[in-house]
């Protein structure tokens, strides 16, 4: 779905629910999973996401344009963008760490993890698939991610209900956080073809 | 030519991100406390995480802090604990050295057998089988769980039971957790004496299924000077801060179950 056809309004919802990064796309499941148990940290993880998936369709697709494109490498693209996302990432830690200690401590492992988010790496490659221009890859990043946070968060929410109730022994732990993974997919698919 | 070109495009790439990160590095320096620092550079940086800590980092703050015990990295061992003890300008004494050492002496021939076992040639799968093969139901059974989760390789099977030898030990506890009649202990360094019987059964079943088990005569207790030595519950203890290494107990057991330590 291109911008100027559908609108801001309608590239977001889009964004957000149709195409959800988790939901409907299957991609950067480990955070989703790893970094959902408490909703503040959640919603941390999907900001730090967010900032990092916007700056990464920024740079990778001024790369790809004005680096890969005219010198015909764009073979190269996957080794190049694995290549911005990790610097990336590396500027988020040190920024966090200085900034935002509590909300660095707090992701741990899962923020250098971030390099390793298919779905920060997904974005990237849907923008050059998609043929984007700058705008709308920035936009398609920032709102991605915007969908992630909301997956993380609810998931979050969920998990945090979960504690307290009382769950049949086999569903017990991480299987029926999975069940509930499912479940919500299923329901996000009721957005298929809104836009 | 093209090769040529993708190869520079990224080595560029690579020297422009290395130039940023390191500007960025330096603006956003977190200074990190030299104390935490010279502890980091103190301890093993195995990163085995037997400290109970999140990796070695974890584990130097903990300890700058004052919440985690200067002798806590068990790879790291003495060395460390001294070096650590320095730092934070504490006495090394005050915080004893542990060994893990297995509380049985019932090897093929002390230990009675009630049947052969066959199955499965673990300690957990063996126990599960009516109970376990020996007679006396704390004895090592000698399959080699502990052996096989030791990551220092300090434990052998001899002769039917565990043999941990003190040299290789680090005192991580892995074994402790693993064996799954719970008789490895870890026991302070220090301490040269110790009682190597679990058995809490009474005089009569431990006599019947082992001639070197505890039957809680109590000649030890009279024997010692420094009240160190106590039957509870059937087995004598030894309390190591009392305990002087006199050796007047080792003298007395009649079962030989009290055993000096080189």
């Amino acid at each position: 779905m291109r911008l100027s056809e559908i609108g801001l309004f309608l590239f977001m919802v889009d964004c957000i629910l149709c195409n959800n990064y988790i939901f409907s796309r299957f991609l950067g499941c480990c955070p989703f999973l790893g970094v959902s148990s408490k909703v503040e940290t959640a919603a941390g993880m999907g900001l730090a996401v967010t900032f990092v998936m916007g700056l990464a369709s920024l740079f990778t697709w001024a790369v790809y344009q004005y680096i890969l494109l005219p010198l015909e490498l764009t073979y190269l693209n996957t080794i190049a963008f694995i290549f911005i996302i990790a610097a990336l990432v590396q500027f988020v830690e040190m920024f966090m760490k200085k900034s935002l200690p509590a909300l660095y401590s707090a992701l741990g492992i899962y923020l250098p993890l971030i390099t390793t988010n298919c779905a920060v790496l997904g974005v990237a490659l849907l923008n050059i698939q998609s043929n984007y221009n700058l705008l709308e890859s920035v936009l398609n990043g920032v709102f991605g991610a915007l969908g992630f946070m909301l997956a993380i968060v609810m998931m979050a929410g969920v998990r945090e209900r979960l504690e307290t109730s009382d769950i049949p022994l086999p569903f017990k732990g991480f299987s029926i956080s999975l069940i509930i993974a499912g479940m919500m997919s299923v329901a996000f698919l009721g957005f298929k073809g809104l836009v | 030519m093209s090769i040529v070109y993708a190869i520079l495009v990224m080595c560029i790439l690579g020297a422009v991100f290395g130039v940023a990160l390191s500007f960025a590095d330096k603006k956003f320096a977190v200074p990190v406390d030299e104390k935490v620092q010279r502890i980091r550079e103190n301890v093993s940086g195995a990163n085995c995480g037997a400290c109970g800590y999140p990796g070695c980092d974890g584990f130097a703050e903990a300890v700058a802090k004052g919440e985690a015990p200067v002798n806590g990295c068990t790879p790291g061992g003495e060395k460390s604990a001294k070096a650590l003890a320095e730092i934070m300008g504490v006495s090394v004494e005050a915080c004893a050295l542990e060994v893990a050492r297995v509380r049985c002496l019932g090897e093929k021939g002390v230990a009675k057998e009630r049947f052969t076992y066959s199955g499965i040639q673990t300690c957990r799968a063996a126990m599960a089988f009516a109970g376990g093969p020996k007679e006396c139901q704390y004895a090592c059974l000698g399959l080699g769980d502990c052996e096989r989760v030791c990551a220092f390789d300090a434990i052998k099977m001899v002769n039917g039971i565990a043999k941990i030898d003190p040299e290789k030990c680090t005192a991580c506890g892995m074994c402790v957790k693993e064996c799954p009649r719970s008789i490895i202990a870890l026991l302070p360094v220090s301490s040269k004496v110790t009682v190597l019987c679990s058995s809490l059964n009474n005089a009569k079943t431990t006599k019947l299924s082992c001639s070197r088990g505890c039957i809680g005569c109590k000649r030890c207790e009279k024997a010692c000077e420094f009240d160190a030595i106590h039957v509870v519950n059937g087995l004598a203890k030894i309390d190591p801060s009392k305990c002087t290494n006199c050796k007047a107990c080792v003298e007395v057991c009649p079962v030989n179950c009290i055993v000096v330590e080189e």
